[in-house]
């Protein structure tokens, strides 16, 4: 953290959110938001709401209906000097955008040997569990993880919302900034049969008014333990503290925060220290980032390892309309895989 | 930053459309050019584009405000065809109230009406042929409607129940039904644009006498797909007819955020040397005319049309949307084209065809029609209320055979599912 953060006040995610783009185009006039439904009404999500009645139209406006193109006048508007942050209406139309962000913002500072780099975070709401089916639920964050050149963060609380999504503005590399939008609202602990909570009983819904940035890179260890370590990010951190307590197993859980550049040391101590691994992700299982995760960890840490590592996801299918939860890697799922880590 | 301001040049600036009225503003339709029912010349179908120029920046229109039907692009339909088109559309919006109305009393998770559409895609689908293949948007439910798909079906698919046909996969309206010639709807906008261009080249290229049509709203023509379509339509000449249905708006945003300050939607077929025309969409008797034209253009080899019809969004984009929040409240009251059925019904009573006691018991008779389709389909059940697809049928059709690791899943599924409840929990949400 940077400066010291005050005033604060109780913040819903998509608040958090608004609240950091708010200050970082009160700091930096180059600062501009831009996408489809963005300006004028403020979003789908109302996550832009008022930066265009207050910062002026040419700071925050409504785009055409073109992914490729948000991204494309995104990375121009970068080479001369701007510091865009888009939004992809729903990351599941992310997909007529990938060769400007694969092709061109991915690797224009490589190509050109610094001659440009591209300041640009790409907001976009994504995840399951608001029967959205197939195109308002996916997570296709490991498509762009597998890129080199992109960041890829992901908050799972308000707090971490508004300090990464300011550090991932104030980047000078393209990010990735993917907000679980089941969690917009309120944490989530995998039961949807029970009533939703809002953020405002949660002590990371305390946000700073001002300015502060939580790094990219850096883990949060949201909670400590012995026996186990849960490695999870957005909506599945609050289904995976919720197993582990309902579970009563003592474990460290860890809240990676950006995917990509990753905080592997953080993970590496957990696991020498617990011996045993379940990652949780929402997207589906083959080539998720679980399995990237669970090479890294069996190249530093095999030798401490008591117990092969679990992957807990989303299942290989189109995420289904009716049978969301069955999709969903909810409590069972987490509580099966936890079940056989432990078992000797 | 390196700049060149304080040159002595004038500083540049950026234009941000707007439209002409937000809320708490008056309408405001005075930069809309209505030409009279009539003017519009009709040119020949097989007419070379460039002679089409002008179709794009004029108004097809044939309904007066007499109720007449008047000028080149009378179809000249029987009364009995005009009936049967009036009744389309009103059971296509007495369809879209009901399942507004479920999807407010939690009987499903979302819908989308057409309310002040309906001339598009039913009277579209009368001037085409059964057999023609219609790559819709989630705006056309006009057209399963008007093919006589069963209601009770469309309903079940609303419902994602256990008699949906799409196994509870897809969002509510996100209807398929190769039986009806209706491609699967897709939520990624666009995407069916050249798919139907596709469609239309493989039945040219194997001799077949079937055309196919596409539809996208004006905002979704700022995709790139729109524009794949458009140069893969002209370069082989494709047999299809691209819809672009303006409605003036792409949820908040205005048509002008999708080009339409500068220039008509029709006119995007003159870059690519394609027939355009721009036609009132809430005159059926216009939208079936040009259709018709169209059609014939297509099954004479003479290639591609692209169709603007201008119409309004009467209502909010979805279940999700209130525009309340972004466009001026009494557009749908000053629209200058009024309202689709409303002026097919003054038509027809114009012509001693119809009288307000039958519509009056057509609505009525309708709307009964509808509810005893949902009675039906509500015995398969409600979104969220057990009476869906076998937890099983998930892992089905992602591939034609289901490989290991999909047959590992959906026994880890059946395991969990056994947790939960110890019958499997096939009554279970
Ligand atoms: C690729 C893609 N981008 C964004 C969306 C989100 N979205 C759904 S409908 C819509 C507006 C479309 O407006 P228009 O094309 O005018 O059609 P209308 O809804 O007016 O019929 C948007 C932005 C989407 N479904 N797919
Ligand atoms: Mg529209």
């Amino acid at each position: 953290m940077t400066d010291t953060p005050a005033p604060s006040r109780r913040m819903n995610m998509i608040e958090a959110i608004n609240s950091a783009m708010d200050v970082a185009m009160t700091r930096d006039a180059d600062v501009v938001v831009f996408g489809e439904d963005v300006g004028f009404f403020g979003g789908v999500f109302r996550a832009t709401a008022g930066l265009q009645q207050k910062f002026g139209k040419t700071r925050s406006f409504d785009t055409p209906i073109t992914e490729c193109g948000i991204i494309g006048v995104a990375v121009g508007m970068a080479a001369y000097g701007l510091r865009p942050i888009p939004e992809i209406q729903f990351a599941d139309y992310i997909y007529p955008a990938l060769d400007q962000l694969v092709s061109e913002a991915a690797r224009i500072r490589y190509r050109s040997a610094g001659q440009w780099h591209m300041p640009i975070t790409v907001r976009s709401p994504f995840g399951g569990g608001i029967f959205g089916g197939q195109t308002h639920s996916q997570s296709p964050e490991s498509i762009f993880t597998h890129v080199s050149g992109l960041k890829t963060v992901i908050p799972s609380t308000p707090y971490d919302a508004k300090g990464l999504l300011l550090a991932a503005i104030e980047d000078n590399d393209p990010v990735l900034f993917f907000e679980p939008k089941r969690i917009y609202n309120g944490p989530f602990d995998g039961h949807y049969d029970r009533p939703v909570q809002p953020w405002a009983k949660h002590p990371a819904s305390e946000v700073p008014e001002g300015h502060y940035t939580i790094p990219l890179g850096k883990a949060a260890l949201v909670r400590e333990g012995q026996d186990l370590t849960v490695i999870t990010y957005g909506t599945m951190v609050h289904v995976g503290l919720a197993a582990v307590e309902e579970l009563g197993v003592d474990a460290d859980v860890i809240d990676l925060r950006t995917l990509v550049p990753l905080d592997i040391d953080t993970i590496e101590a957990s696991v020498k220290k617990t011996g045993r691994c379940v990652i949780i992700h929402e997207a589906t299982r083959t080539s998720g980032f679980g399995a990237e995760l669970a090479a890294q960890i069996q190249e530093r840490c095999f030798y401490h390892l008591e117990a092969p590592i679990e992957r807990v996801t989303g299942f290989d299918t189109p995420y289904p309309h009716s049978l969301e939860w069955a999709y969903f890697p909810g409590p069972i799922r987490i509580g099966m895989a936890i079940e056989k880590v432990m078992k000797d | 930053m390196n700049d060149s301001r304080g040159r002595n040049r004038p500083p540049l600036s950026l234009h941000i459309p707007e439209p002409p009225a937000r809320p708490g503003e008056e309408a405001d339709f005075s930069h809309i050019q209505v030409t009279p029912a009539g003017v519009a010349p009709r040119p020949d179908s097989f007419a070379a584009a460039h002679d089409l120029r002008e179709m794009a920046f004029g108004l097809v229109r044939v309904l007066d405000d007499a109720g007449q039907a008047v000028g080149p692009w009378d179809p000249r339909l029987s009364p009995d065809a005009l009936r049967t088109m009036l009744r389309d559309m009103a059971l296509t919006r007495a369809f879209d109230d009901r399942m507004f109305r479920a999807q407010r009393q939690g009987k499903t998770s979302f819908y989308m009406k057409c309310t002040g559409e309906e001339a598009v895609a039913v009277a579209q689908t009368h001037a085409l042929d059964r057999e023609d293949m219609c790559f819709p948007s989630y705006r056309q439910q006009g057209i399963l409607i008007t093919r006589g798909h069963p209601l009770v079906g469309m309903i079940n698919q609303i419902y994602s129940n256990k008699g949906d046909a799409l196994k509870g996969r897809q969002l509510p309206i996100m209807y398929s039904s190769p039986e009806y010639g209706f491609f699967t709807v897709s939520g990624n906008l666009t995407t069916q644009l050249p798919q139907a261009v596709g469609w239309a080249m493989a039945s040219a290229s194997k001799g077949d006498s079937r055309i196919a049509a596409a539809w996208c709203g004006e905002g979704s023509t700022a995709e790139g797909d729109f524009h794949a379509a458009m140069t893969f339509a002209t370069v082989y000449r494709a047999p299809v007819i691209i819809n672009v249905v303006n409605n003036q708006w792409a949820i908040s945003s205005f048509a002008g955020f999708a080009g339409g300050e500068a220039t008509t939607f029709a006119a995007r077929a003159i870059g690519y040397g394609i027939a355009g025309l721009r036609v009132d969409g809430n005159d059926a008797l216009a939208v079936y005319a040009a259709t018709a034209w169209a059609a014939e253009r297509a099954r004479t080899n003479n290639g591609p049309t692209l169709i603007e019809h201008f119409t309004y969004r009467a209502e909010g984009h979805s279940t999700s949307d209130d525009p309340s929040a972004y466009r001026s409240a009494d557009e749908g009251v000053k629209w200058p084209l009024g309202d689709p059925i409303a002026r097919l019904k003054a038509h027809l009573i114009t012509i001693g065809e119809w009288d307000e006691d039958r519509h009056v018991a057509m609505d009525l008779e309708l709307a009964e029609s509808v509810k005893v389709a949902q009675k039906d389909a509500e015995k398969n059940g409600i979104l969220g209320h057990g009476l869906h697809q076998p937890f099983e049928t998930m892992f089905e059709d992602v591939f034609e055979k289901m490989p290991q690791h999909l047959k590992e899943q959906q026994a880890q599924m059946r395991a969990e599912r056994m947790r939960k409840w110890p019958d499997g929990g096939q009554g279970q949400k």
